[in-house]
C-alpha cells in the first residue's frame, strides 16, 4: 500500500516534469524539469532495488550533465521567442504521432508475457539483498564479466573528454601568453648579473 | 491497482519516451531542447532496463543500464560542446542553420 504511493508520487512526478521539460518557455526552466525528472526516476530506481544506478544516475545526470547543460544554455545568449517559433504549428502532428507511439508501447506493456524458458536465461541471478549489497553484486560482475565493456566505456568517456576540449578550446589574439619554450631557449646573454657597490648605480 | 508491477514500470517508460519523441517534434528550431528530449529517451529506456532487471533478478539489465549512461554523458558532452563553437561562429542555435554545417 505504501509503496504503491511512493510509487504514484515518484511516476507521477517523473511524468509531469519530463512533459514539463519539452512544454516550458524558458529553456532555463526546461533544465530544472529535467533535474527534477531525474531526481523522480532516481526513487523509482530506488523502489526496484538498484540502489547504486540511483546514485550513479542522480551523481552523473543531476550533478553534470544536468549542470552542463544549465552551463551552456546560460552562456549561450539566445532569441527565445525566435527560437520557440512553430511551435503551435507542430502541434497537430507531434500529438498525433506521439498518441499513437504512446498506445503502441502501452499496449505492449500490458500485452507482455515471460517466456516458459526465461528464468534459464537468466546471465547473472541477483544475489540475496540481504547478504550481498547491489553495489557489491553489479562490481563484482562489472570487474570479472564485463570488465573489457567497462574498460570500452572509460575510453568512450575519455575521446568524449578529448574532444570537447579540442572542440573548444580556442587561442584569442591580443592576449600575452608565456611561452615556456621560448624562455628555456634564450641564449644566456640576454641576462646579465652583475656586482653592485652598496649606494650605488650600475 | 495497488499491487506495483512490471507493468506499471513500462507504462511510466512509455510516456517519458513519448514525452521525448513530441519534445524533437514540438521543438524544431531549439537545438539545447532536442538534445533534453534525447536525454528523456535515454532515461526512459535505462528505466525499461532497470524494470526488466529487477523483475527477472537478473543484474545484466543493471549494466547495459550503466553503459546506456556513460554513453548518454559522452553524447551529452560533446553535443554541447558543438553547439558552443557553432554559436561562435554563427550567433544562432537555430537547426535550420545548421543544416548548412555539410562540405
Amino acid at each position: 500500500m505504501s509503496t504503491a504511493l511512493i510509487f504514484y508520487l515518484f511516476a507521477g512526478l517523473t511524468v509531469a516534469s519530463g512533459a514539463m521539460v519539452v512544454s516550458a518557455r524558458n529553456p532555463v526552466h526546461s533544465v530544472l524539469w529535467l533535474i527534477l525528472c531525474f531526481f523522480n526516476t532516481a526513487g523509482l530506481f530506488l523502489l526496484l532495488g538498484a540502489e547504486f544506478l540511483a546514485m550513479v544516475l542522480v551523481i552523473v545526470y543531476v550533478g553534470a550533465v544536468a549542470v552542463l547543460f544549465l552551463f551552456v544554455v546560460m552562456m549561450l545568449d539566445v532569441n527565445r521567442a525566435e527560437l520557440r517559433a512553430g511551435f503551435l504549428h507542430y502541434l497537430p502532428l507531434g500529438g498525433l504521432v506521439g498518441a499513437v507511439l504512446l498506445g503502441e508501447l502501452v499496449a505492449v506493456a500490458f500485452a507482455w508475457r515471460p517466456s516458459e524458458s526465461a528464468e534459464g536465461l537468466t546471465r547473472a541471478p541477483q544475489p540475496d539483498p540481504m547478504q550481498v549489497t547491489n553495489t557489491q553484486a553489479l562490481g563484482h560482475l562489472l570487474y570479472t564479466d564485463y570488465i573489457f565493456l567497462f574498460q570500452t566505456a572509460g575510453l568512450i568517456l575519455l575521446v568524449a573528454m578529448i574532444g570537447a576540449i579540442l572542440l573548444t578550446h580556442r587561442r584569442r589574439g591580443g592576449v600575452r601568453r608565456q611561452v615556456i619554450a621560448d624562455q628555456i631557449a634564450r641564449s644566456p646573454r640576454s641576462v646579465e648579473l652583475r656586482k653592485v657597490q652598496s649606494g650605488r648605480g650600475i | 491497482m495497488f499491487e506495483i508491477g512490471l507493468s506499471h514500470y513500462l507504462t511510466v517508460a512509455a510516456i517519458l519516451f513519448t514525452s521525448g519523441v513530441v519534445g524533437i517534434f514540438l521543438n524544431r528550431k531549439n537545438v539545447i531542447i532536442i538534445m533534453m528530449s534525447i536525454e528523456l529517451i535515454l532515461l526512459a529506456v535505462n528505466l525499461n532496463l532497470v524494470a526488466f532487471s529487477s523483475v527477472l533478478h537478473d543484474l545484466v539489465g543493471q549494466v547495459l543500464a550503466m553503459f546506456v549512461l556513460t554513453v548518454a554523458a559522452a553524447e551529452a558532452a560533446i553535443g554541447l560542446a558543438i553547439i558552443v563553437v557553432f554559436f561562435r561562429s554563427r550567433g544562432s542555435i537555430a537547426v535550420e542553420d545548421i543544416s548548412q554545417l555539410k562540405g
